[in-house]
């Protein structure tokens, strides 16, 4: 085990070469919906439990399944209001368990991204060949329903592997949303390819802000919108990232929504400032132009560590 | 079943303390201190930067923050990251905004991984106090003497290597052995910011000479109130500022006091929570009466 991931570079948050979005935009946002499937009944991991109570948790169950069969098309139409693209964090077996949402969202043009095959597998105790099996099937599986090829990886429940990183750089994967260290992409250092961490706010995630944070409908209105406030402030140093990412089963509630449109509102009001666009968008933009800046920023600064992620090169102290 | 009869005997039932560290000593009965400058209050803005590595032992228990879920725990190892490489930056703007002195007690082995930061916090003109080795290097009553020992040792000469020499010590997770104040004060720290037993610094005997207890107030903690008790930022906001106008409205009786808080970077630093910690600095640094300044300054200041 390793105390440190040595996935990325320290990178001070002062004095970064600037950034600049497309027409100049200082905020690059994105909305990233997770469409996700628990099974009834699904195998126990020895690492944790597919549910934390006994299985069948029926009102954990059947609360995800409204979010699927009511939230969701609640939250999509809220999005066609507002014209933004979801990039979809997607239990990848959606597209057999409820191909409807897939093609409505495909007629949109939304981003489809891995969120692993059900949320109810985790990744502890993959062997390479599992964890690659689990990769091969997401890509497949969105390129059959959708013709698309996804590029982002956000592991299933944040459950990871020593090997994760490298295994889908290898894959040309081009952005994971796993790592929340920064309000700007940073590249990876894998040993393979060239994968970025794409900032996806967990801290202002509807699972965390709802549950761990205990949040009522209207100040998670107002966090998101002094969130987006700050880092729109901050973008015209150099531009910033912020994600709302959701889940239908929490923030389409009927006491939610609502409140919940008012941050959108807010957000939207700004486009002159903002590039409202999808997570692959930002991705594709940032490498290919900022990969070599900021590496150049991290390395003249005496900051670039040898080695890649979990290579034996940075254990504790 | 029952307990051993010495279970009720009381060695210790007498006039004041059951330790010998300090004298008891009830508010009345202490000489009214002040300010040079007059000052009702001062307070001290306590920001700690903590290492949570991937890998904790957890002994004797997990620092609050660490990580949570199984191995690579990638999510709260990014997210405590988060403060070092971000928030800290967010804070020291805001400090430097409201023209306010800060005290960053650091992890040791931060010192290396994080340079610019520490740079940037010594260019600014805060004061580094030492917030032992890591977080899973943690002081408690069943630590071996000479591995605590180690501990103190260490942590001063990661400090030394880094051209720093700190005064001030904040045990990780302010948890101490009972050896702990004789060992930080042998390693030359003179303030403690463990004990929080006054609203003016304390004296405590040590067998190295004394060392200066600095309140420092775990009821205004912001891990605590933000996330454990998942207050909202303007409640924190009115909790600090209450806390500060209370205290400076018994200078009249108690002549000048003091009390620190935390500003943990990977919380307070967050973007939506900035504006909360410029409105706390912009109302602490505007009033005539208070102090805003870092634990040393303070701790000397009162006299």
């Amino acid at each position: 085990m390793h105390a440190d991931p040595n996935l990325y570079d320290y990178w001070p948050y002062k004095d970064r070469p600037k950034i600049e979005w497309p027409d100049g935009k200082k905020l690059a946002f994105w909305i990233a919906p997770n469409i996700e499937y628990y099974e009834f009944n699904p195998p126990v991991n020895p690492s944790r439990p597919g549910w934390p109570k006994p299985t069948p948790d029926v009102v954990g169950y059947s609360q995800r399944d409204w979010g699927n069969r009511i939230g969701h098309w609640r939250l999509m139409e809220l999005l066609d209001k507002y014209e933004m693209r979801g990039s979809i964090s997607l239990n990848v077996a959606m597209c057999d368990h409820c191909p409807e949402i897939i093609e409505a969202c495909n007629e949109r043009d939304w981003e489809f991204f891995s969120h692993g095959i059900y949320n109810t597998r985790y990744s502890y105790g993959f062997d390479e060949a599992q964890e690659r099996a689990v990769l091969e099937d997401s890509i497949n599986t969105v390129e059959r329903a959708t013709g698309k090829r996804i590029r982002g990886y956000l592991a299933p429940a944040l459950t990871h592997t020593e090997r994760t990183f490298d295994l889908i750089a290898e894959y040309d994967f081009w952005y994971t949303c796993d790592l929340f260290q920064d309000d700007q992409p940073q590249p990876i250092k894998t040993k393979s390819g060239k994968l970025i961490s794409m900032p996806y706010s967990l801290e202002v995630n509807d699972v965390i802000t709802y549950g761990a944070q205990a949040m009522t409908p209207w100040r998670y209105a107002d966090v998101l919108k002094r969130h987006f406030d700050q880092l729109l402030r901050e973008g015209e140093d150099s531009g910033t990232v912020m994600c709302i990412p959701l889940h239908a089963y929490l923030v389409s509630q009927p006491h939610r929504i609502r409140p919940f449109e008012d941050a959108l509102k807010h957000i939207t009001a700004h486009r002159d400032d903002v590039w409202i666009t999808t997570g692959a968008e930002i991705a594709e933009y940032y490498r290919r132009h900022y990969w070599d800046q900021t590496l150049t920023d991290i390395s003249g600064r005496g900051l670039a560590r040898p080695g890649t992620g979990f290579d034996g090169g940075a254990t504790a102290p | 079943m029952s307990l051993p009869p010495d279970y009720l005997d009381y060695p210790n039932r007498k006039h004041g303390q059951d330790h010998d560290r300090y004298q008891w000593r009830i508010v009345g009965d202490r000489k009214k201190k002040s300010f040079s400058g007059g000052a009702a209050l001062g307070v001290a803005v306590v920001v700690p930067l903590e290492y949570f590595m991937l890998n904790p032992s957890g002994t004797p228990f997990k620092h609050p923050g660490a990580m949570a879920t199984p191995y690579p725990d990638l999510r709260h190892y990014t997210t405590r990251d988060y403060g070092n490489r971000v928030g800290a930056y967010r804070l020291l703007r805001a400090f430097e905004k409201a023209g306010a002195k800060a005290t960053f007690a650091v992890n040791a082995v931060l010192l290396d991984r994080v340079r610019p930061l520490i740079d940037a916090i010594v260019g600014d003109g805060h004061e580094i106090a030492a917030h032992g080795y890591d977080t899973d290097s943690i002081h408690w009553g069943g630590v071996e003497a000479e591995t605590e020992q180690r501990y103190v040792e260490k942590t001063r000469l990661a400090f030394e290597a880094a051209g720093l020499a700190p005064r001030t010590w904040m045990s990780p997770a302010r948890q101490q052995s009972f050896n702990t104040p004789d060992l930080i004060a042998d390693a030359g720290f003179d303030i403690c910011l463990d004990w929080e037993l006054d609203t003016v610094p304390v004296k405590m005997k040590t067998k190295s000479g004394t060392i200066s207890a600095f309140p420092l107030l775990n009821e205004l903690d912001d891990r605590f109130l933000l996330s454990t008790k998942n207050h909202d930022e303007a409640s924190w906001r009115d909790q600090i500022l209450e806390a500060a106008d209370m205290t400076a409205s018994e200078a009249t009786r108690h002549g000048g006091q003091l009390f620190g808080f935390t500003m943990t970077p990977y919380l307070a630093g967050l973007p939506f929570r900035i504006w909360a910690v410029e409105e706390i600095l912009s109302g602490l640094a505007n009033r005539d009466d208070i102090l805003v300044d870092t634990v040393s300054n303070l701790n000397d200041g009162l006299s």
